[in-house]
């Protein structure tokens, strides 16, 4: 495991959060995959010998939660809703369009490995419906316009990089 | 976003004033922690009375009152307690917590310490759902700001209590709003939820410790029952639904939002307040709490007995906006978020959307939901494909009818209540629809988008 020195930071300051280490889990497997991309089978390895546990233990709780992941992904994570509140204002729609503007497949990763469109379960901003989170940042009220906007924002920031 | 003059904003009173910012200087100039000043100086017991005189309901979903769950709590057993602050906000619909969290942190973190110190719990945990990173941010920066005031921590406030409160981010599992799965998840494991009894979290919570799981929009509402005092927050609203409450509208109205408002109907908080439909459209029906609940038909009459034996007969904008009102007309306030359906939307492929969340989300420990979730979402989608069968709007009902009360947790009831109260209401237009559909010739793009599940 070649984690940065950031990362080991923060899982040093993670465990004694918790009354019991195994509580950690989830904290240190959210920082392993921003670091890594992804959790391979080596990640659960080292978190299980980290907070004694069974690396079958924490292989149960990466394969349980949908944002934990064991494949590669482009450099964006983009989630569209797609919950009855975002369907119902064309949340079907800006996915469609965030998956032509990259040419790419839902939950595939783009040709030029930019960006990964998925469909997220309910992303709780029902009342700015369609939403969708391109990582961190929650986009809000989209409509075709809005969402070419924020595609030509991350092209921009690619060719940047 | 304006304030209209039918809210009654209490929790929300700085949210949305223009210069407040989410930082401890500002919440103080807003008598921000004056309340926690005074709580340390009172007997904790005082406390716990007040909160449980002032009739405050939980606004997670199921309205259990707060201060009776706290007097719940195990004190026999000499093991820590523990609180839990339930921001795994993810019912469909609902987006109030969201409003606290990301602008005004500190309110949340004083409602949380007043409770921790009243209910003498040795730790907080704050669960908050990963799709809200910036709202896990926000909270961290706050507790970071409130230890520096002697707020969080060690012997707060020279009282000689100690309390420190953990951020803990989710990993996008719907099922962690469930109590016992909340815990698990904070335990390190997956969250399939734990059977009552012998798991009531008063008893056997976190660690197998007592421990007190409650809403954000709960725990705020401790503070300004300090505050205002618990006759003063029981005068607001109808007995035994008291106080305000956030309610998140989306779907068919012209102003979506959230709105809190205290003792009005459901007609003033979709019609005043929201504008009414789009133009050009009419409300068909509404999801009131969330998208666990039974669907109220917009023309149909509630009728019913009060308690003190007076009959009503509501139509569905005359509906009293509390616990008890919604409840009288056969459905539930939940978590306070609510769907309106226009005419637009074809209920079968509404129920088509919602069978795909729920088959996602169940935790697949109980068989009836596991593969019941997933066979309601085969039938509801090879309806919106045209591929229905003539027995289908039987089997679902069958399907939904084996789940509700044959599993652990309450998300069987979440999987059967839509699909029950739909056909119920609708089964005229699901039968019509599944012909419309099975033609070879009709136009599927609209209904494939609203079910959103290709």
């Amino acid at each position: 495991m070649n984690l940065k020195p950031e990362t080991l930071a923060e899982i040093e300051e993670a465990i004694p959060k918790y009354p019991e280490k195994r509580s950690a889990v989830m904290p240190l497997l959210h920082a392993i995959q921003k670091d890594q991309g992804l959790l391979s089978n080596e990640a659960a390895e080292w978190v299980a010998e980290k907070l004694e546990m069974e690396p079958i233990n924490v292989l149960s709780v990466i394969t349980f939660y949908p944002f934990f992941r064991q494949h590669k992904i482009g450099k964006r994570h983009i989630r569209v809703c797609r919950t009855l509140s975002c369907a119902m204002a064309g949340g079907s729609k800006v996915c469609d369009t965030m998956l032509s503007e990259f040419d790419t497949s839902l939950n595939g990763v783009s040709p030029d490995g930019e960006v990964t469109v998925e469909f997220a379960e309910c992303l709780a901003s029902c009342g700015s419906a369609p939403v969708m989170l391109v990582d961190d940042e929650l986009y809000e009220n989209l409509d075709e316009t809005k969402t070419k906007e924020i595609c030509d924002r991350i092209k921009t920031e690619a060719t940047g990089a | 976003m304006a304030v209209h003059p039918k809210e009654h904003r209490v929790i929300l009173k700085h949210a949305d004033e223009p210069g407040f910012t989410p930082d401890i200087d500002c919440y103080m100039k807003h008598g921000g922690y004056d309340m926690l000043k005074k709580a340390v100086t009172m007997e904790k017991q005082d406390i716990c009375d007040e909160v449980k005189k002032s009739q405050l309901r939980g606004r997670g979903g199921a309205g259990f009152p707060a201060g009776v769950k706290w007097s719940f709590v195990d004190r026999k057993s000499g093991k820590p307690v523990y609180m839990v602050c339930n921001c795994d906000e993810s019912e469909p619909g609902t987006f109030k917590d969201r409003q606290i969290v990301h602008k005004d942190p500190h309110q949340l973190i004083e409602g949380i310490m007043i409770s921790c110190f009243a209910t003498d719990c040795a730790k907080a945990f704050i669960y908050i759902r990963e799709e809200m990173p910036k709202g896990a941010e926000a909270l961290d920066q706050a507790i970071r700001e409130a230890k520096e005031k002697n707020f969080v921590g060690d012997d707060v406030l020279g009282s000689g209590y100690s309390c420190d409160i953990v951020v803990h981010r989710g990993a996008a599992a719907y099922i962690c709003g469930e109590e016992t799965g909340l815990i698990e998840s904070l335990e390190g494991k997956r969250a399939n939820p734990r059977i009552k009894p012998p798991y009531f979290p008063a008893v056997l919570g976190l660690y197998m410790c007592p421990t007190i799981v409650n809403n954000v929009e709960t725990l705020c509402n401790v503070k300004h029952i300090l505050e205002m005092g618990a006759d003063a927050f029981a005068n607001i609203g109808r007995a035994n639904n008291t106080g305000t409450r956030i309610w998140c509208v989306s779907g068919g109205v012209k102003r979506p939002g959230y709105y809190e408002v205290a003792g009005i109907t459901l007609g003033e908080l979709i019609y005043d307040i929201c504008g009414g439909p789009k133009d050009g459209r009419t409300i068909k029906a509404v999801i009131p709490g969330g998208s666990s609940m039974k669907i109220l038909k917009n023309g149909e009459r509630f009728t019913g007995k009060n308690r003190d034996g007076t009959a009503y007969d509501w139509g569905i904008e005359d509906i009293p906006l509390d616990y008890d009102g919604i409840a009288a007309a056969g459905s539930m306030s939940g978590s306070g978020g609510m769907m309106v359906l226009d005419d637009s939307i074809d209920i079968p492929v509404a129920l088509a959307n919602l069978m795909t969340f729920y088959s996602h989300e169940s935790c697949g420990q109980c068989t009836p939901c596991r593969e019941g979730s997933l066979w309601l979402k085969k039938i509801t989608t090879r309806m919106v494909h045209g591929e229905s069968r003539p027995e289908d709007i039987d089997l679902m009902k069958s399907v939904a009818d084996q789940i509700e009360g044959r599993t652990i947790c309450a998300f069987g009831f979440a999987v059967a209540w839509p699909v029950q109260s739909y056909i119920k209401k609708f089964e005229e237009e699901f039968r019509e629809f599944a012909e419309r559909h099975s033609k070879s010739d009709v136009d599927r793009t609209a209904a494939k988008e609203l079910a959103c599940n290709h």
